[in-house]
């Protein structure tokens, strides 16, 4: 194995995160931080140290008014601040949800772009870590869903980095979300350099023959062990990673489905009424006469996820889902 | 030394052991829940009462079962207080069938129909507003059951604090608001997040009667559960305000610190509800040592056999796994999860 340059380093997908808000505010003096506990680093880290660094006036400790934090970034960002705001958990965005449709999403719209919203709400998001009902939800087909609103998730440590800065950079209410599996994982090299990661750019993680994954998040390393073990059966599967799901980088998705002729669209979120749905028809409508097969989706089953850790790997889906569909769908 | 059957604060000998052993109970089950959790038995988050355990004994003994109990996450104590059976509650910790909702809520989430536990709530103030809608229908189905609603002081910063409140007292709903106030909400201090330092004047706001508590003493958190049960029945809320302590961390993932060490010795040492019964309860010989110990040895085998029995269950299937996320008429619902 070469050695990675000397201007990578080997960081965590929080650390990396955390050097991307670390350079952002360093560059920039209207970015702000907002959320419970992050002068202390957050629950999971991504903002430790950045208080001791930056001060109190722009790293802002908030009491539980999730309303409030992202209502109050909204106001900021009006104002001409760039507010990261974090959620301390994905599923207390809901206790937000009317700032961030009804308000965020619609400012350029309502004030014919007199008001930019240029905000970045950041929430950890996903299972994998027993956390049960209410602390394990994928939200992002809801907020896909809402126009003017963008969404991106990283799955590497470097693209954390890249999207974060691209997030922060950009002029819209970004919902940035982060798979929170994924935070102690260091999977690749991260550039130590100023980079961006454009949002709306997906990625091919690996190149195949045979059928294409679409996926994102913590599905990404899924399916490239998966990609490992139908490579030894002479399966040979592309793997793409979305990295943004609004705005969406259709073409990488649909030219691999026209060299690939099967596509599997693989989310950790609820395969009904999902984000995979939305993939699914775009494919079947512009790759239809192409297509071997009916577009395969892969996603949680239909239930709340249970508490316990081993029980909660058994509604999700892994790897091993993902090597019978393929399997299936190649025989 | 001889007992006396003597009153203590109008509370009977009987009674006063009884509380005595109920805190003993929860404590020992706690300290059970952690050690399970430190061996990987159970996952996710576990957030103990440590240090509470006068709140919920004080205040829920006193409730009918009709009565209505409605907490958060940090919820154990109040289901035991309230009667639920600790090997279920402790095999729902550990994600197992035998557990209250078959171990797919865990820790955060106890329910308990039969016991009218409505639950234990992940989001944060998510259940005042539900407590205000079982006392509504108290009213509008002629019952008088209260609703007693328990949550931290970090709830408070929640818009449903304030809307709970206001429609409670604009209602007449028979609902009982307990502030368990620890001082802190995960990391954040009462002081970083409260613009006055009680909810007197908060309630005041809304026209809602108010008590504080020393929620280390149980004889007056139990005096002062009374008044307010009595008002609930006369068809007003009240807001508790009781002032307590958590001893150990938020959660287990926690370690605590930004608390001084010294304060947290401080109420330890100090201010344990427990020893504080005891000390009353020497004093004024209405207990031996050795009852006393008999009743901690008590609380301690119950503990162990709930955690052996959680040990002993069986996870759900995944038949258990599925069910329960809504009736299924058309059987739509089953034939997705067989394709
Ligand atoms: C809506 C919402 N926001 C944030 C959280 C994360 N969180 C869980 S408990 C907690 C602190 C709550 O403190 P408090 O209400 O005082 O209760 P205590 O833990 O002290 O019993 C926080 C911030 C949550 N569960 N729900
Ligand atoms: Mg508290």
């Amino acid at each position: 194995m070469d050695q990675p340059p000397a201007s990578f380093q080997d960081l965590s997908l929080v650390e990396a995160l955390r050097d991307g808000l670390r350079e952002e505010m360093a560059r920039d003096s209207r970015i702000i931080i907002l959320g419970e506990d992050v002068s202390m680093g957050g629950i999971f880290q991504a903002t430790r140290d950045l208080r001791a660094q930056f001060g109190s006036q722009r790293v802002w400790d908030m009491p539980l008014a999730e309303s409030a934090i992202v209502g109050i970034s909204i106001g900021a960002a009006l104002a001409g601040l760039i507010p990261v705001a974090e959620v301390q958990f994905a599923d207390y965005l809901f206790g937000a949800m009317r700032q961030i449709v009804n308000e965020a999403a619609k400012m350029r719209f309502r004030s014919r772009g007199d008001w930019l919203c240029p905000l970045v709400i950041r929430a950890p998001y996903g299972g994998g870590l027993g956390a049960g009902p209410d602390h394990s939800q994928s939200v992002e087909a809801f907020f896909a869903h809402v126009p003017g609103l963008k969404v991106v998730i990283p799955a590497t440590a470097a693209d954390a980095k890249g999207l974060i800065k691209a997030a922060i950079r950009d002029a819209d209410p970004v919902l940035f979300l982060e798979p929170k599996r994924l935070y102690q994982q260091s999977n690749g090299p991260v550039p130590t350099d100023d980079y961006v990661v454009p949002l709306g750019q997906a990625v091919i993680r690996r190149v195949g023959q045979d059928a294409t994954v679409i996926t994102y998040g913590a599905m990404v390393r899924e399916a490239l062990s998966a990609a490992e073990v139908l490579a030894t059966d002479d399966i040979d599967l592309e793997i793409i990673d979305l990295r943004s799901l609004q705005p969406l980088d259709q073409t990488t998705m649909l030219t691999s489905v026209h060299k690939t002729r099967r596509a599997i669209v693989l989310h950790e979120d609820a395969r009904f009424g999902g984000f995979g749905a939305e993939l699914a028809a775009t494919i079947s409508e512009q790759c239809f006469a192409v297509l071997d097969a009916p577009v395969v989706r892969i996603g949680a089953r239909h239930s709340p996820i249970p508490a316990h850790p081993g029980l909660e790997q058994t509604i999700l889906p892994n790897a091993t889902t993902l090597i019978q569909a393929a399997r299936y769908l190649v025989s | 030394m001889a007992i006396r059957d003597v009153t203590l604060a109008g509370l009977s000998r009987e009674t006063l052991l009884d509380f005595y052993f109920k805190m003993w109970l929860i404590r020992r089950f706690e300290e059970k829940a952690a050690e399970g959790y430190t061996l990987g038995k159970i996952g996710g988050f576990l957030h103990l009462y440590i240090g509470q355990e006068a709140v919920a004994t004080g205040l829920i003994s006193q409730l009918r079962n009709d009565d209505v109990v409605i907490s958060s996450y940090r919820e154990h104590g109040h289901a035991l207080v309230k009667g639920v059976d600790p090997n279920k509650v402790m095999a729902e910790l550990h994600g197992k069938a035998t557990g209250v909702s078959k171990g797919k809520g865990g820790s955060m989430h106890i329910y308990s129909a039969e016991h009218n536990l409505l639950g234990g709530y992940a989001i944060v103030a998510a259940q005042l507003p539900i407590a205000c809608g079982y006392g509504l229908a108290a009213n509008h189905q002629h019952l008088d059951y209260v609703t007693m609603c328990f949550f931290g002081d970090g709830a408070v910063d929640e818009g449903a604090f304030h809307e709970s409140l206001n429609l409670a007292e604009l209602w007449s709903l028979p609902v009982i608001f307990v502030c368990e106030n620890n001082l802190y909400s995960m990391g954040n201090s009462l002081e970083k997040a409260w613009s006055v330092n009680s909810l007197e004047p908060r309630a005041a706001a809304y026209g809602m009667a108010y008590e504080k508590v020393d929620g280390m003493e149980i004889i007056n958190v139990h005096e002062a559960g009374q008044r307010a049960i009595e008002r609930a029945r006369a068809g007003k809320p009240t807001l508790l305000e009781v002032i307590t302590y958590r001893f150990r961390g938020h959660s287990m993932a926690d370690p605590g610190a930004y608390r001084p060490k010294e304060e947290v010795e401080r109420w330890r040492s100090q201010r344990d509800p427990i020893l504080l019964l005891a000390a009353k309860l020497r004093e004024q010989g209405i207990a031996t040592e050795q009852e006393l110990q008999q009743l901690e040895d008590r609380a301690s085998g119950i503990a162990e056999a709930a955690s052996q029995f959680a040990d002993a269950s069986p996870f759900p299937t995944m038949d258990d796994l599925v069910a329960d996320v809504m009736i299924d008429p058309t059987g739509a619902i089953a034939w997705r999860h067989q394709h």
